[in-house]
């Protein structure tokens, strides 16, 4: 690619950021005056919190072509490090958020460097292996997480003086580290390193041969994809005050790697569409069906892949 | 007595561990067969187990029709769905990635869950043994013939189908498609009927595993995810597409499963397992009897 694709590749992506950050702002301003719709803002906090992690997973899979079925359990590690500093040791919130990030980035490199040298299937049922350990031991380990009756009573969080405690205000909270998360994840897009990635994905033996040191940027973005996931864990934990193993399931995984299809994996903003669909999907519109909401969840799935196979980024790139 | 007394504890162990791992070996197959024709793991493998043992419950019953009639008319049932789910969903997409094609078999395999949930409800169901209830004194331990039966089948299963694609036309068809897809067209093989009696013998196999199990451990709408994550890992510890080892990690799976719920802790057998497939794969990263070279070729 020439460099002045790249450079309008990258303004283009900027517009969009810029873009999406004015849209955020005005969001609850639209949403807070129709009265049935108040609740969206509630549902864009989760939005916010689940695009963390299929930013992460965007880059790991669309760009590096690595897959994952264990984001679930980096995401799991950073709510119960944050929950259990924070309520069961009386830290301070951001200490805590911290502290889940460092140490899930240790346990993804630990995981990542024997991981990542397998393939295709062999490394999902890797990763996937290793999500559903964790789940049981987030079971298990009664003393520290409550087990699967789950943890009660987490503190909030605030910034200084102000505490993120409505809607609205832990609405811009999540969607400010959204938009940092977008920002750096298009930096090392537009990167050398993005660019290393990449050829990753076309062919790791060429990239090698290139002089690509693929296993070290796999591991790195791989440790980096957990951070993401970790930061969203944190978030989600000083949200809800209440945390259950079964938020951290093979299943949410699984729905984390489908926000990404589904959206699109080739490109950063596929991450966004998918994640937003899915969530206000089962979190909001399938209410109405009541015990069919799994079928039509299915069932929409199903035809969004079947007919997008390139996601709805596709579509959008096509109009 | 305390020598004889423990023996007896590690036969149980290792009867449940075998009677547990039959069922991964048959999971591990369905999944081997589909992969070997198409490179997909098919996630809604699970599915076609839970679908067996509830329409087995239904037809023995609720139907109340004799156990083989409803042994054969839930094999049939289940093996329409698989094809059906080959030809309306996985066959429309043909030219998608490998990846692609995976989401569309979570896709099918939470579809086939809705539906269970909505046709059968929320409730586990039982199944009456087929053969007596009473269990035997065998080296100290009781065991079910039921067990036998779980044992039984799933070793003619494996004669059969290794018959099959040994000895018959068809099934060395098969083989060809999963060898050299276009080899295999040239040589006036239809790879696309081959693909879907894939996904009819998988479901076939699935729903098996689901009839025989049912009597012993229950069945409800969402075990099948639980199901089929075991038979991947018994699939991928053997080594993708190899029957054999299919069969000897499923085995595995159960008895590590088995003596660890017995001897260290029932809470963790599920991390047990998939702890010892982890290690395996790091030293052996295409299973125990996949071959790296193969692995290598593979577009996925």
């Amino acid at each position: 690619m020439p460099y002045d694709s790249i450079t309008a590749a990258r303004r283009q992506d900027l517009r969009v950021l810029v873009g999406l950050a004015a849209g955020i702002i005005l969001f609850p301003a639209v949403v807070l005056h129709i009265a049935p719709l108040r609740h969206y803002v509630d549902i864009m906090v989760f939005v916010g919190i689940f695009s963390l992690v299929t930013l992460g997973l965007t880059l790991l899979m669309g760009y590096a072509g690595q897959v994952s079925l264990g984001q679930a359990a980096f995401f799991g590690l950073g709510a119960y490090v944050s929950a259990i500093l924070t309520g069961r040791f009386g830290w301070p919130a951001w200490p805590a958020v911290l502290a889940g990030m460092t140490l899930t980035g240790l346990v993804a490199f630990l995981v990542g460097v024997p991981s990542l040298k397998l393939k295709g299937h062999y490394l999902a049922m890797a990763t996937l292996g290793f999500g559903v350990i964790v789940y049981v031991v987030f079971n298990e380990e009664v003393s520290l997480t409550g087990g699967p009756s789950g943890m009660a009573d987490i503190p909030g969080i605030a910034v200084g003086p102000w505490q993120m405690d409505t809607p609205l205000k832990y609405y811009y909270f999540v969607w400010f580290f959204v938009l940092v998360a977008l920002a750096f994840s298009l930096n090392i897009i537009h990167s050398r390193v993005g660019r290393a990635l990449r050829s990753i994905h076309g062919s790791e033996v060429a990239a090698n041969a290139m002089g690509v040191p693929t296993a070290s940027y796999k591991t790195r973005i791989f440790v980096v994809s957990a951070v993401y996931a970790s930061m969203a864990g944190s978030l989600y934990t000083h949200y809800m005050t209440f945390l259950s193993p079964s938020s951290f399931d093979l299943f949410w995984s699984i729905k984390f790697l489908m926000m990404v299809v589904v959206g699109g994996m080739t490109s950063i903003w596929g991450a966004l569409l998918g994640t937003c669909l899915l969530t206000y999907l089962s979190n909001e519109w399938l209410h109405m069906f009541h015990d069919f909401d799994v079928l039509v969840y299915g069932f929409i799935l199903l035809l969004i892949i079947m007919f997008l196979p390139k996601g709805l980024i596709g579509v959008v790139r096509r109009t | 007595m305390e020598h004889f007394a423990i023996s007896g504890q590690v036969v149980q162990y290792a009867m449940t561990g075998l009677t547990v791992g039959s069922i991964y070996a048959l999971v591990a197959i369905g999944f081997n067969i589909i992969y070997n024709v198409t490179e997909i793991i098919n996630f809604a493998q699970g599915e076609f187990v839970m679908l067996g043992g509830l329409f087995m419950v239904f037809f023995a019953t609720v139907v109340h029709i004799t156990l083989p009639l409803a042994f054969f008319l839930t094999v049939v049932a289940v093996t329409v769905i698989g094809v059906m789910m080959e030809r309306f969903a996985i066959f429309p997409a043909k030219n998608a990635s490998v990846l692609t094609m995976i989401i569309i078999t979570i896709a099918c395999s939470i579809l086939l869950k809705g539906a269970a949930m909505y046709g059968w409800g929320k409730d586990p169901f039982s199944l009456p043994p087929f053969t007596s209830r009473k269990p035997f004194i065998l080296l100290g331990a009781a065991i079910f013939p039921q067990s036998l039966w779980v044992l039984g089948i799933t070793l003619v299963i494996v004669f059969v189908l290794t018959c099959f694609f040994k000895r018959t036309r068809f099934g060395r068809a098969m083989i060809a498609s999963a060898d050299n897809r276009e080899a295999a067209l040239l040589m006036g093989i239809d790879v696309k009927a081959m693909v879907m009696v894939s996904f009819g013998l998988s479901a076939a196999i699935g729903a098996v595993a689901g009839i025989v199990i049912t009597p012993i451990s229950l069945m409800e709408y969402d075990r099948g995810a639980l199901l089929g994550l075991k038979g991947f890992g018994a699939a991928v510890l053997g080594g993708l597409g190899h029957f054999y080892g299919a069969v000897v990690a499923g085995f595995a799976v159960g008895l590590i499963e088995s003596f660890c719920a017995g001897f260290i802790s029932s809470g963790y057998k599920d991390a047990a397992a998939l702890l010892v497939l982890l290690l395996v794969l790091f030293l052996r990263p295409s299973g125990l009897f996949g071959s790296v070279e193969v692995m290598k070729m593979k577009e996925f």
